[in-house]
């Protein structure tokens, strides 16, 4: 019965397939011209040329245009890296909900949900709420660096707790899972109520900017450190896709398929967090990646992990880049920001897109 | 400016002087912190600024100019994109990856000191006089707020009694913050001869009411900020950290401006004279 249900899919996705390769190309465009953007686009004005002349003059070739010291570094030091990151926030951010929501069978499944995002957050507001006080032995550079080093160990924690406690006799119980997330974020968000009570005026600002979210600041090094983390995790997510597949069919089904279910569990849990806790503890939290990415792409593309996930990281990573776009150019020369942008353009387009699709015609 | 620009370029690439940059005044000039833009128009440089932050809310002219943000919140691009030849920061802007960033993009920073005392003032005073080239004119204006400062304690030498303060402020939403030592609020409530009413902790702490009833004080103070913040004096005064304070009771609530208040720049003789004023009234005008 189930069988011929997944056959009579292949099936059907296997005359989907052009389509799905030309998907992922338009994909790929779309973020190679959103890419070019965010490089080109900026409050110092840099021309297309000059950005052309400046990546040659790295190469040791002839300049085009003159341009001056200060354009390259803005251009190489603070906008590359700064897309760099967008990319891979947006990329693993994305193909972690997508993966999640195959997990889990439910479609508001986001990264959170897991406790890596509210685990991080404890680890960040634990350093900037405490590390005031701690910072007499400490100086401004390393309590900038601990900070990051926090959030990532207690996104890790919170989600390896949250698996644990979902086990018993090597298997582990989606549902329960789920419950233990919410209780453990439920947890970790009083703790951080606890660190916002006794901080003070400058912690609690410097808190809630934390909270809302930042591309900016990100320096090369920074950036390389972290960047295996999440590249590694959103390429190999996609390998998860026939597994997933056959969890859309439910465990049992998934099973007789000759899936190691547990084992599936286990690695997507895993390559999620360290995706999830590396971006968390570079960017701060960005809502609204991870859950509505891959809605968008199912929508319109279908419930196909082998295309869902693939599409959802090319996706998250071009939105990311232009929501960061937009978040250091709309109220120059201050900057917005990039959780509040997301949330702002991604709450209501989400619900546009869900009534819509549900034909309620409400305008 | 981008005329000056390609008119110092034109000038460089035909052969003209190159002038050394050290041998310059900084002549676009970045003002971050509300005590540091107010020394920068003291001096007489308002004309050099090309940018502040959010936090410059004096004087007004200061509105007028682009405004790079929250002090502690900075972005380096847009910052670089004015163009700036000197970088006035108060010691908490940031964030620190901005400004190593603006560091590595060969800006000039100047980070100035930010003591909640009158020394705090002279330091601040003079190091941005001499960031700005005009040492003798921070020497004068230092010697003006001595004097003035002089006059308004000479006042309030030998008053009878130290009213006790308990300073409120408000971030966001909950419960306010109150100024324990350490603080600005601290600092200047004891220059304007009142006591802090909250010693046992530093910094600024969410109050709970058994605390503030404890605390006894005898005056309320607030930024008009965080009066129009919870809705005036009567909703304040009624809240339960403060219900129960003989400054309810007896209605004394004081509201100033908060950079004026808490800034420690130029302004503060008169800080603490308006502040004494309303701690004392039977000694009247102190200015």
């Amino acid at each position: 019965m189930a069988v011929t249900a997944v056959r009579e899919t292949a099936g059907f996705l296997h005359s989907q397939a052009a389509k799905a390769r030309l998907a992922l190309v338009l994909l790929a465009c779309g973020l190679g011209v959103a890419f070019l953007l965010s490089v080109g686009i900026g409050a110092v004005a840099i021309s297309p040329l000059q950005v052309f002349s400046i990546f040659l003059d790295r190469l040791g070739l002839d300049w085009l245009s003159a341009h001056e010291t200060m354009q390259e570094t803005v251009l190489l030091a603070i906008r590359l890296p700064r897309a760099c990151l967008a990319v891979l926030v947006g990329a693993a951010l994305a193909v972690a909900g997508a993966t999640l929501q195959g997990l889990f069978r439910n479609p508001l499944a986001d990264p959170g949900l897991i406790g890596v995002s509210t685990g991080a957050a404890l680890g960040a507001a634990g350093v900037i709420v405490l590390g005031g006080s701690l910072s007499l032995g400490l100086s401004a550079g390393l309590l900038d660096l601990l900070l990051p080093l926090a959030a990532f160990a207690g996104g890790l924690c919170t989600t390896l707790l949250v698996y644990r406690i979902a086990s018993r006799e090597g298997r582990t119980e989606v549902a329960t899972m789920l419950l233990a997330g919410i209780a453990l974020n439920a947890m970790a968000a009083a703790a951080i109520g606890l660190l916002i009570f006794i901080s003070d005026d400058q912690a609690l600002r410097d808190l809630n900017f934390w909270l809302l979210g930042s591309l900016g600041g990100v320096t090369w090094d920074r950036l390389l450190i972290a960047a295996p983390l999440m590249l590694a995790p959103a390429m190999a997510l996609p390998l998860l896709a026939r597994p997933l597949n056959g969890l859309l069919l439910g465990e049992t089904e998934a099973l007789h398929l000759g899936f190691d279910i547990e084992r599936v569990k286990r690695v997507a849990i895993l390559l999620t967090a360290l995706a999830v806790g590396a971006s968390v503890a570079l960017t701060g939290v960005i809502g609204f990646i991870g859950l509505v990415v891959p809605h968008l792409v199912r929508l319109t593309l279908g419930p196909d992990h082998r295309l869902l996930l693939p599409a959802s990281a090319l996706l998250g990573a071009t939105l990311l880049l232009l929501a960061d776009l937009l978040a250091r150019t709309l109220v120059l020369p201050a900057e917005l920001p990039i959780g509040i942008l997301t949330s702002c353009v991604g709450g209501p387009f989400f619900l546009w897109l869900l009534l819509r699709r549900r034909g309620l015609g409400l305008w | 400016m981008r005329h000056t620009k390609t008119w110092m370029l034109a000038l460089l690439i035909s052969g003209g002087i190159a002038v050394p940059a050290a041998a310059q005044e900084a002549q676009r000039v970045i003002s971050v912190g509300g005590s540091i833009t107010e020394i920068v128009y003291e001096l007489g440089a308002g004309d050099r600024l090309v940018a502040v932050d959010t936090t410059s809310s004096y004087p007004p002219q200061a509105d007028d100019l682009p405004d790079v943000g929250y002090m502690r919140q900075l972005s380096a691009e847009p910052i670089l994109a004015l163009e700036p030849d000197l970088l006035l920061l108060v010691e908490d802007a940031g964030p620190p990856a901005t400004i190593e960033q603006l560091r590595a993009a060969g800006v000039a920073i100047v980070t100035l000191p930010d003591q909640p005392t009158l020394d705090g003032v002279r330091q601040k005073v003079r190091q941005v006089a001499a960031a700005l080239d005009l040492v003798e004119d921070g020497e004068g204006l230092v010697t003006g707020i001595e004097a003035a400062q002089q006059d308004v304690a000479a006042k309030l030498a030998d008053l009878p009694d130290r009213p006790s303060v308990l300073f409120l402020l408000s971030v966001g939403t909950g419960a306010p913050l109150a100024a324990g030592r350490e603080t600005s609020a601290a600092g200047i409530i004891e220059m304007a001869g009142g006591r802090n009413a909250l010693a046992d902790f530093s910094g600024f702490r969410p109050l709970s009411p058994e605390a503030a009833a404890a605390t006894r004080a005898e005056v309320v103070l607030v930024t008009e900020r965080t009066l129009e913040r919870f809705g005036g004096r009567d909703a304040l005064l009624a809240r339960p950290e403060l219900a129960a304070s003989p400054a309810a009771t007896t209605g004394r609530l004081v509201a100033m401006d908060g950079l004026l208040l808490l800034g420690f720049g130029p302004r503060t003789p008169q800080a603490v004279a308006e502040l004494a004023e309303a701690l004392h009234p039977e000694i009247g005008e102190v200015r």
